[in-house]
C-alpha cells in the first residue's frame, strides 16, 4: 500500500512539474510586452527596459521557470506585479474560504447524491423518474445563472439573506453558516442532480452483476446485499464521479465567489486573469493542480481499500 | 458549470459494438415519434435560424446605444427593453445567439479534430501512442475548465475563438476515450478480421467498419459538449473576461446582474435562452441515445426469437406434442417439485406481453436429475430461474404454478413469485449452481467469506463453525490447497476451481433441490468432465433432487436420469434419458441430437457453441 501511495504522489509530482512548465511557457511567450502592459501607453522606451529588468524579463525563458521553480520549492511564487502583494500571502488567505466553501459542498453533494442515487437505483418508479428529470434541468442550467436567480430572488427581492458574504471569524458562526448558505446551495445544486444521475447508473449496474443473483440465491438478505456488496462495488464508480465533480468545481466556485462577492480565490484570479499579473496567475494554477493532485491520490487510495483487485497489482 | 464538463465525459455512453450498424433512418425516426425529441429538435431549430436571420431579424446593430433611452422597459421599438447603455436587448439577444452557437460549434469541432483521429489511432493500433496519449488524456481531464480558460485568457488576451478553441482542446479526451473504447470492442471482431483478412488498408476498415460504430455516440457527445461549451464561455464573459466588443449571452448576464436592482428581467432573457440552448441540446442527446437503445433492445429481441420462428415448420405438431406432455404431468401426486403448465412473460413498451416460457409442466424427486435441453432462447434458464424466484423485475407469472415439496411458491393466479415464500427456501432447500463462474463470486470479498456467511445466516451456525464447514466443502469438491483457496479472492483462483467453489457453495446448506444453469459450459474440456463427475458424486452422495439446465446432449446422457426438451418456449418432449436418446419421437428431439452426431453436417443454426458440442463423445 504505501509502495501504491509512493508511485502515486510520484507521478503526481511529474504532473505538477509538467503543468507548470506548460503553463509558465504559455503565459510568458505570449502575453506581448508585460512591462509595457504594466507601466501604461505612457511609458518611455529607457522605462519599459528598466522594468523589465526589474522583472527579470530580459533574462532566457529557460533561466527564467527554473529560477521561479526554486522559489517556488522553497515556498515563494513571487509578487504581484500590480499590489506587490506576495502571490504566497494572497493565497494563504484566500485558500481557506475557497476550500471551506468547496467542502461544505461537496460533502453535502455525496450524501444528497448518493441518497437519492441509490434510492433510484433500487426503488426505480417515481424517485427514478424524478432523477432522470433532474438530471436534465441541471445539465441545462449552469451553476453561476443559478446562484445569480438566488441572489435575485432570495437575498435581494425577499430579502431572506445577505446578498453579498464577507466570512470573518469575527462574525460569529451563526452569520457565518447565515453567509454561506446561498453560495454553496449555488455550487451544489448542479452536482447533487448530475451525481445522483451517475451514482443511479453505477448501482443498477452493480445490482444487474451475475454474482448478485448468486447471493440472494443463497439465502442473503437484500439489504445484506444492497450494503455489504453492491454499494461497496459501486463505491470507486461513484468515487470517480465526486472527484470529477470536485474538480469543476474548483472552476465553477470562482464565478460564485465573484457573485456573492466573496474573498476567496475567485476574486483573485479575475483580476489577475484581467490584469494579465503573471505571477498571481501562475499562482492560481499551482494551488489548482496541487488540490487536483491530493483529490485524486485520496481517491485512488480509498479506491485501493475498496477493491483487493487494486490493492494487489 | 464547469463540473457538468467531467462528468459529460463520464457520462458518456459505452459504445457497443452494435450501436454502429443501426440503421440511420430508423434512429431518426424513432426520434421524431419521441415528443422529447421533437422538442428539442423544435427549439435548437428556432434558436438556429434566429441567429443565421440575425442580421435580418434584429431592429439595431449589436452595440447600437442610445443614452437617452436606458433601462427602458419593454415598448413597441425596443420589444424587450434596453440596458444600462441603451441597447436593444432583443437585437443583443439575436446576434449573442449567433456567437453563442458558433462558438460551441468550434469548440466541438477542434475536439472531433484532436480525440476522433487520436483515439481511432490509439484504439485500432494500440501500443506506444494509446500510453503516451493516455498520460496526456490524465492530464487534460484533471485540469478544471475554467482555470484554463483563465490561463488563456491572461497569456492570449480576450477572445472569443481563441478560448473556445483552447476549450476544444482541453475536452477532447472525452472524444479520445469514447472513440478509443469504440475501436477496441470491433478492432478484434471477426468482420474486422474478416476484411483485414480480404486485404482492405487499415484505413479503408476505419473508414468502413470502425467509423460507423463511433458516428452515433459523438453526435450524442458534441450536444453534451456543445451545452458544456456554451455554459463556459458564458461564464467567462459573466466574469468580465470576454470581448467587450461583442454581444453574448454572458455579458448580457453580466450587465443584468449589475443593475439587477433596477430591471432584474435583464437577467431573464439571456438565462431564458441560455437554459433554452443547454437544454435543447441535453434534451436532443438523451432522445438520441434512447432511440439507439431502443434499436439495441428491438435487435436483441429479434436475434432470439429468430431461430425458434424458423424451427416450428409444423405449428400443429407442436401443439399437439404440448398436450400430450401436460396430460402426463399434471397429477396430484407430491413431488420434490413440480411446475405446472407454468408460462413467464415480458410486457412489451406496446401493452403486449411477450411469452418466453409457455405451458411447461414437469416434476422432480428427490434423488433425481432432470436435464432441461434446449437451444438458447428456448427459455430453459427462464424456467429455472422461476424455480428460485430470481427473475429479473419486469418478469411476470402468466400462468401456472409451481409447488416446492407440496407447497406452492407460485400460486394459481399468481403474477410474480412470491418472494416471502421463496427467501425462506433459497439457500437453504433450494439452491442454485451459474454457469460464468468467475462473475457469480463478488470480486471484493474472500471465497471463504462468500462461503461463510450463507451458512452463518441460513443455518445460523457460528462463524468458526461455517468455516470449519466451508474448509471440508472444499476438499469435498476436489480442492487440493483448501486453506489457500479459503483465503484467496476470486480473482486469484483458475476459473474451474472457482467453479468448484460455486458448487460447494450450493451444496453448503444441504439444501434438498440444486439447479444447476449450464454449469459446465464455460470450462476447458477437461475440467467439465471433473465437475461433472463431481456433480454426480455429490448428488449421489446427499441423495438431492438436480435441474440441469444445458444445451448439451453429451451432459445429459453422461448425468441425467431424464430430460425434457424445450423449444421456443414450450415444452416438446419428457421422458427418461434412454427413451430420449434412442427413440426421440419429435422431429425436434432428432433434429437436436442429429446436430451433434459426428459424421453429419453441423446444424449450426440449432446449437450456439458447435465447439462445445462436437467435443462431446456421439450419443446414441
Amino acid at each position: 500500500m504505501i509502495k501504491f501511495i509512493a508511485k502515486r504522489l510520484g507521478s503526481g509530482l511529474v504532473v505538477l512539474f509538467v503543468v507548470s512548465a506548460l503553463t509558465f511557457t504559455l503565459l510568458y511567450t505570449s502575453s506581448g510586452s508585460i512591462a509595457r502592459n504594466i507601466l501604461g501607453d505612457q511609458a518611455t522606451p529607457e522605462q519599459v527596459a528598466l522594468k523589465e529588468q526589474e522583472l527579470g524579463l530580459d533574462q532566457p525563458l529557460v533561466t527564467r521557470y527554473f529560477a521561479w521553480l526554486g522559489d517556488a520549492v522553497s515556498g515563494n511564487l513571487g509578487a504581484s506585479w500590480f499590489t506587490s502583494e506576495p502571490v504566497a500571502n494572497s493565497l494563504a488567505t484566500r485558500i481557506p474560504v475557497t476550500m471551506t466553501m468547496v467542502f461544505t459542498a461537496m460533502i453535502l453533494i455525496a450524501i444528497c447524491a448518493a441518497l437519492i442515487g441509490v434510492a433510484a437505483a433500487v426503488k426505480r418508479g417515481w424517485v427514478d423518474r424524478v432523477v432522470q428529470i433532474g438530471a436534465i434541468v441541471g445539465d441545462s442550467i449552469p451553476g453561476y445563472v443559478i446562484g445569480v436567480f438566488l441572489v435575485t430572488i432570495l437575498a435581494i427581492q425577499l430579502g431572506l439573506f445577505p446578498a453579498t458574504s464577507t466570512i470573518s471569524p469575527e462574525v460569529g458562526p451563526e452569520a457565518w453558516v447565515y453567509s454561506m448558505t446561498l453560495p454553496v446551495i449555488a455550487l451544489l445544486i448542479n452536482g447533487v442532480t448530475g451525481g445522483a444521475q451517475q451514482i443511479r447508473s453505477a448501482v443498477i449496474k452493480q445490482l444487474e452483476r451475475d454474482y448478485v443473483r448468486t447471493l440472494r440465491s443463497r439465502g442473503i438478505g437484500e439489504r445484506e446485499i444492497l450494503f455489504k456488496h453492491v454499494l461497496r462495488s459501486a463505491a470507486p464508480a461513484g468515487l470517480t464521479v465526486l472527484s470529477l465533480q470536485l474538480i469543476g468545481m474548483l472552476g465553477g466556485v470562482v464565478i460564485i465567489e465573484q457573485i456573492f462577492a466573496l474573498p476567496g480565490m475567485g476574486p483573485l484570479a479575475v483580476t489577475a486573469t484581467g490584469q494579465s499579473d503573471l505571477p498571481v496567475v501562475m499562482g492560481v494554477v499551482m494551488y489548482t493542480v496541487v488540490v487536483v493532485i491530493v483529490v485524486n491520490l485520496l481517491v485512488d487510495i480509498l479506491n485501493g481499500w475498496l477493491n483487493p483487485k487494486v490493492r494487489v497489482s | 458549470m464547469s463540473d457538468s464538463i467531467d462528468t459529460a465525459a463520464v457520462a458518456a455512453p459505452v459504445p457497443t459494438g452494435q450501436s454502429g450498424t443501426v440503421v440511420r433512418s430508423t434512429v431518426m425516426r424513432r426520434l421524431l415519434r419521441n415528443p422529447l425529441g421533437i422538442a428539442s429538435l423544435v427549439i435548437l431549430g428556432s434558436i438556429a435560424l434566429l441567429a443565421i436571420f440575425a442580421p435580418v431579424l434584429a431592429p439595431f446593430e449589436e452595440n447600437f446605444a442610445n443614452i437617452t433611452k436606458t433601462l427602458a422597459p419593454a415598448d413597441s421599438v425596443n420589444i424587450l427593453g434596453t440596458d444600462s447603455a441603451g441597447r436593444d436587448t432583443w437585437s443583443r439577444l439575436l446576434f449573442g445567439a449567433q456567437l453563442t452557437l458558433l462558438s460551441a460549434l468550434l469548440c466541438a469541432g477542434v475536439a472531433i479534430a484532436i480525440g476522433l483521429p487520436a483515439g481511432l489511432i490509439a484504439g485500432y493500433y494500440a501500443g506506444k501512442f494509446e500510453a503516451v496519449s493516455n498520460w496526456v488524456v490524465s492530464i487534460l481531464m484533471s485540469l478544471p475548465g475554467l482555470i484554463v480558460l483563465l490561463t488563456i485568457r491572461a497569456a492570449f488576451g480576450p477572445s472569443v475563438w481563441i478560448s473556445m478553441i483552447a476549450f476544444g482542446v482541453l475536452i477532447s479526451p472525452s472524444y479520445f476515450r469514447l472513440t478509443r473504447t469504440a475501436v477496441q470492442s470491433v478492432r478484434n471482431e471477426l468482420y474486422v478480421d474478416a476484411a483485414r483478412v480480404s486485404g482492405l488498408s487499415d484505413l479503408s476498415i476505419i473508414a468502413r467498419h470502425i467509423f460507423s460504430v463511433v458516428r452515433a455516440p459523438i453526435i450524442i457527445q458534441t450536444a453534451a459538449i456543445a451545452g458544456v461549451a456554451i455554459a463556459i464561455q458564458s461564464g467567462l464573459e459573466f466574469l468580465g473576461l470576454g470581448d467587450p466588443t461583442k454581444a453574448t449571452w454572458g455579458v448580457m448576464l453580466s450587465e443584468g446582474f449589475k443593475n439587477v436592482y433596477m430591471t432584474p428581467t435583464l437577467l431573464l432573457w439571456p438565462a431564458l435562452a441560455m437554459a433554452l440552448t443547454i437544454g435543447g441540446l441535453v434534451l436532443l442527446g438523451n432522445a438520441i441515445r434512447d432511440a439507439l437503445e431502443d434499436g439495441e433492445k428491438i435487435k436483441h429481441r429479434k436475434k432470439k426469437t429468430v431461430p425458434a420462428e424458423s424451427t416450428t415448420a409444423d405449428p400443429a405438431k407442436a401443439g399437439q406434442s404440448r398436450k400430450s406432455v401436460a396430460a402426463v404431468e399434471v397429477g396430484t401426486e407430491h413431488h420434490l417439485i413440480k411446475v405446472t403448465n407454468l408460462g413467464v412473460g415480458y410486457p412489451q413498451a406496446d401493452g403486449s406481453v411477450k411469452k418466453v416460457v409457455d405451458d411447461v409442466s414437469f416434476h422432480v424427486d428427490r434423488g433425481e436429475i432432470l436435464g432441461i435441453v434446449g437451444e438458447s432462447g428456448s427459455g430453459k434458464s427462464q424456467t429455472a430461474f422461476s424455480i428460485l424466484g430470481l427473475l429479473p423485475d419486469n418478469a411476470r407469472i402468466v400462468g401456472g404454478s409451481i409447488q416446492f415439496d407440496g407447497n406452492y411458491t407460485v400460486a394459481p393466479g399468481d403474477d410474480r413469485v412470491s418472494q416471502e415464500r421463496l427467501s425462506k427456501l433459497r439457500g437453504k432447500r433450494i439452491s442454485y449452481i451459474p454457469q460464468e463462474p468467475m462473475s457469480n463470486l463478488d470480486p471484493a470479498f474472500t471465497i471463504g467469506y462468500q462461503l461463510v456467511t450463507p451458512m452463518v445466516r441460513v443455518l445460523g451456525i457460528s462463524k468458526a463453525e461455517a468455516r470449519k464447514r466451508a474448509l471440508k466443502l472444499l476438499t469435498d469438491v476436489g480442492i487440493v490447497n483448501p486453506e489457500r483457496t479459503f483465503e484467496a479472492y476470486p480473482h486469484e483462483v483458475s476459473g474451474g476451481m472457482a467453479q468448484r467453489v460455486l458448487i460447494a457453495g450450493a451444496i453448503s446448506c444441504e439444501p434438498d433441490l440444486v439447479i444447476a444453469d449450464e454449469p459446465t459450459t464455460a470450462l476447458d474440456v477437461t475440467v467439465q468432465a471433473d465437475v461433472l463427475d463431481l456433480l454426480r458424486e455429490l448428488q449421489q452422495r446427499l441423495n438431492i433432487g438436480v435441474i440441469l439446465v444445458t444445451h448439451n446432449f453429451g451432459v445429459v446422457a453422461d448425468l441425467c436420469d431424464r430430460v425434457a426438451v424445450m423449444q421456443n418456449g414450450r415444452l416438446v418432449e419428457e421422458g427418461t434419458v434412454r427413451d430420449i436418446l434412442r427413440n426421440p419421437k419429435e422431429q425436434y428431439t432428432q433434429t437436436l441430437l442429429g446436430s451433434m452426431l459426428e459424421g453429419k453436417t453441423p446444424m449450426t443454426m440449432l446449437v450456439s457453441r458447435p465447439g462445445s458440442a462436437a467435443q462431446k463423445e456421439p450419443v446414441a
